[in-house]
């Protein structure tokens, strides 16, 4: 088991080793460091001194090392727009897109899973019909057009809820959040569910495709001539079987919501990272994308890697040693 | 498909004719869902209109000697000062909403398909390779695959244009490296059970050169799963790059497809103007899902397991 999560360890840093590689080289070679670097208003005194400074006359590969150097610090550059190092700027973001991810991973669970286990235990019904056809267009919605649909409906016509911003925050250990009030509830009601619908359709999907399998297996059959209680062959026996998938995709989807986060926030121009980066890309300040990137591939690693820990300690049938 | 040496299927009453036009039976399984059937026709429609569009548009909403700026976010319905009626409406510039979504279709289609089918031959190239090489080819190929699956698409697109700038070709080029991991897995995963069929035995037997055996012999027998894929990788590069136009980093305005059509009118939708944004975005939503609900009928169809 510890030689296990050592050896998936080494993995998760291999790739993080590999994604500083591949965006170093992205911006190093793809793009011009120096045109990136330097104001193009600054004259040939200030391009010598800023080229010496940031050791761009050094071959590339003690480069590649100076910048591994400061990743490995958390340097990653300053941002040009906000003359501060690109790390802490994201680091203020991070807790209004984190806050906005976990809202949309609860909802998604508790709509997609309920629903998840009526489509499957009464197939038939035209009610479980009716919810697989609206968990189709759940995925084939573009979530910015629904995002844009939920500003029209609820914002302009209905005037129910706010369109923009974060609203009223509470500091809470040096982070603002906005689920604690009820003006920032209502500012994150609609991203939330923006973001939450992809995912919704997802779990529900997936829960109903495990009810559908494991509802005719013996064990349930069993079960019920045991005489045991309809609610806990289904909250039980039935649940509890279906867990490992649907635990591994609200997981794995985390990331994703993290990612997908970008469109939503640009929407309803929630102050997260996501906003960040695309208005980072827009004036090409180049060590803010940097930052951004490399912080969310580590993320991503991470997640897949505590999935992974937790896959194996929820099923026993998964052995550290079969490698699939 | 064409009527390529079938690999012995497992029938159970043996002394059962093989069917001989494969062709007429995917078309009569097909059909079995009306839905499936249904998709079909619009996305025939949808592609129809897309590629007719300088001639069935009301007007050419790039010619500016057409539009008129005092005309501009008329309501769907209103009568043109000309004559003629908007049936979806005006933009900001005064320009026919619906001829706006004819083009902007033309755009969308032409480089979703095109990202697709590039990425289509680029992967499914790779995995054959892989699959049949081997080795340390597979192992660096396939690795690569990991690694791109397990970051999500939009990140990937947002890396890629983030270092090469706007522009259809570098939206495609983003489109191109977001799609092409999964051909190669898919490819590979077929080639790998194909490879170890007589018909590839008698082939190498025969000491035919190894790419004619990759792709003469093994990779007709692999396109099945890879035609499945490519149809609703279509509808995925559709969206994908819809959403980075809204984003302000795909297609440019000169040439603005469906989701740029929706990001310019979402800063009237505020305004009450809602027909800017709504029906670029049903006129998506529409080749989006046909694109999908035909893909799943054809997985269905293609896939012998799924034979209920």
């Amino acid at each position: 088991m510890t030689v296990w999560i050592a050896n998936r360890l080494m993995q998760a840093f291999g790739v993080v080793l590999v994604m500083t590689l591949i965006v170093f080289l992205a911006v190093n070679v793809i793009g011009d460091p120096i045109e990136m670097l330097i104001s193009p208003e600054a004259d040939q005194m200030e391009r010598q001194r800023i080229i010496a400074l940031f050791g761009l006359d050094q071959p590339l590969w003690r480069q590649y090392l100076a910048f591994l150097k400061g990743a490995v610090q958390g340097d990653l550059g300053r941002s040009f727009v906000y003359g501060e190092p690109a790390l802490k700027v994201i680091f203020q973001r991070l807790p209004a897109t984190l806050e906005l991810a976990v809202s949309a991973s609860l909802i998604s669970v508790a709509v997609g899973l309920p629903l998840g286990l009526i489509a499957g235990l009464y197939p038939r019904r035209g009610f479980s019909k009716a919810i697989m056809a609206t968990s189709i267009l759940g995925f084939s919605l573009p979530s910015f057009w629904v995002g844009l649909l939920l500003i029209m409906v609820f914002a302009v016509y209905l005037g129910w809820l706010p369109s923009s911003g974060r609203g009223e925050t509470v500091e809470v250990l040096g982070m603002h959040l906005s689920f604690l009030t009820l003006d920032g509830l209502r500012h994150l009601a609609l991203p939330a569910i923006n973001l939450a619908i992809f995912n919704t359709a997802v779990i529900l999907r997936l829960t109903r495709a495990g009810v559908s399998e494991v509802m005719p297996q013996e064990y349930i059959r069993f079960a019920r001539a045991k005489g045991v209680s309809e609610r806990r062959v289904i909250g039980i026996h039935v649940l509890k079987n279906i867990m490992i998938p649907v635990v591994t995709v609200i997981g794995l989807e985390f990331g994703a919501l993290i990612a997908f986060s970008v469109i939503t926030e640009s929407i309803f121009a929630w102050p997260g990272i996501g906003k960040l980066i695309i208005d980072s890309i827009n004036v090409l300040d180049r060590p803010m994308m940097v930052a951004y990137l490399m912080l969310v591939v580590t993320l991503f690693v991470t997640v897949n890697l505590v999935i992974d820990i937790l896959y194996m300690l929820l099923d026993p049938r998964v052995s550290a040693d079969g490698k699939d | 498909m064409s009527p390529t040496p079938q690999a012995p299927t497992a029938a159970p009453e043996p002394a059962r004719e093989r069917p001989t036009r494969p062709l007429v039976e995917v078309a009569l399984a097909y059909c079995h869902s009306w839905l499936a059937v249904l998709a079909l026709v619009v996305l025939v429609a949808v592609v129809l209109v897309a590629i007719l569009a300088p001639w069935i548009s009301p007007q050419n909403p790039y010619d500016l000697t057409v539009i008129d700026i005092m005309e501009g976010r008329l309501p769907p319905g209103s009568e043109a000062y000309g004559g003629g009626v908007y049936i979806l409406g005006t933009d900001d510039q005064g320009r026919d909403m619906l001829s706006a979504i004819f083009y902007g279709l033309r755009i969308s289609l032409m480089v979703g398909l095109g990202a697709a089918l590039i990425a289509a031959t680029v992967g499914t190239s790779l995995g054959l390779i892989a699959a049949y090489a081997g080795g340390r080819v597979e192992a660096a190929i396939m690795r690569l695959v990991d690694l791109q699956l397990s970051i999500p698409s939009i990140l990937v697109a947002l890396m890629i244009l983030a270092v090469l700038g706007k522009g259809i070709v570098n939206v495609m080029i983003a489109l191109i490296l977001v799609e092409w991991a999964l051909y190669a897995r898919t490819a590979r995963g077929s080639a790998l059970v194909e490879r170890n069929k007589e018909y590839v035995e008698a082939a190498q037997c025969l000491v035919l050169p190894q790419y004619r055996i990759m792709f003469r012999h093994i990779l007709p027998n692999c396109l099945p799963p890879i035609i499945v894929i490519t149809t609703i990788q279509v509808a995925r590069a559709i969206a994908l790059e819809a959403t980075l136009s809204f984003l302000g980093l795909g297609v440019p305005v000169t040439e603005p497809s469906l989701g740029l059509l929706i990001s310019n009118g979402y800063q009237h939708m505020l305004s009450g103007n809602f027909w800017i944004s709504f029906y670029p975005g049903i006129a998506l939503l529409i080749t989006v899902a046909s694109i999908n609900i035909v893909g799943d009928q054809l997985r269905d169809v293609l896939n012998p397991r799924h034979h209920r």
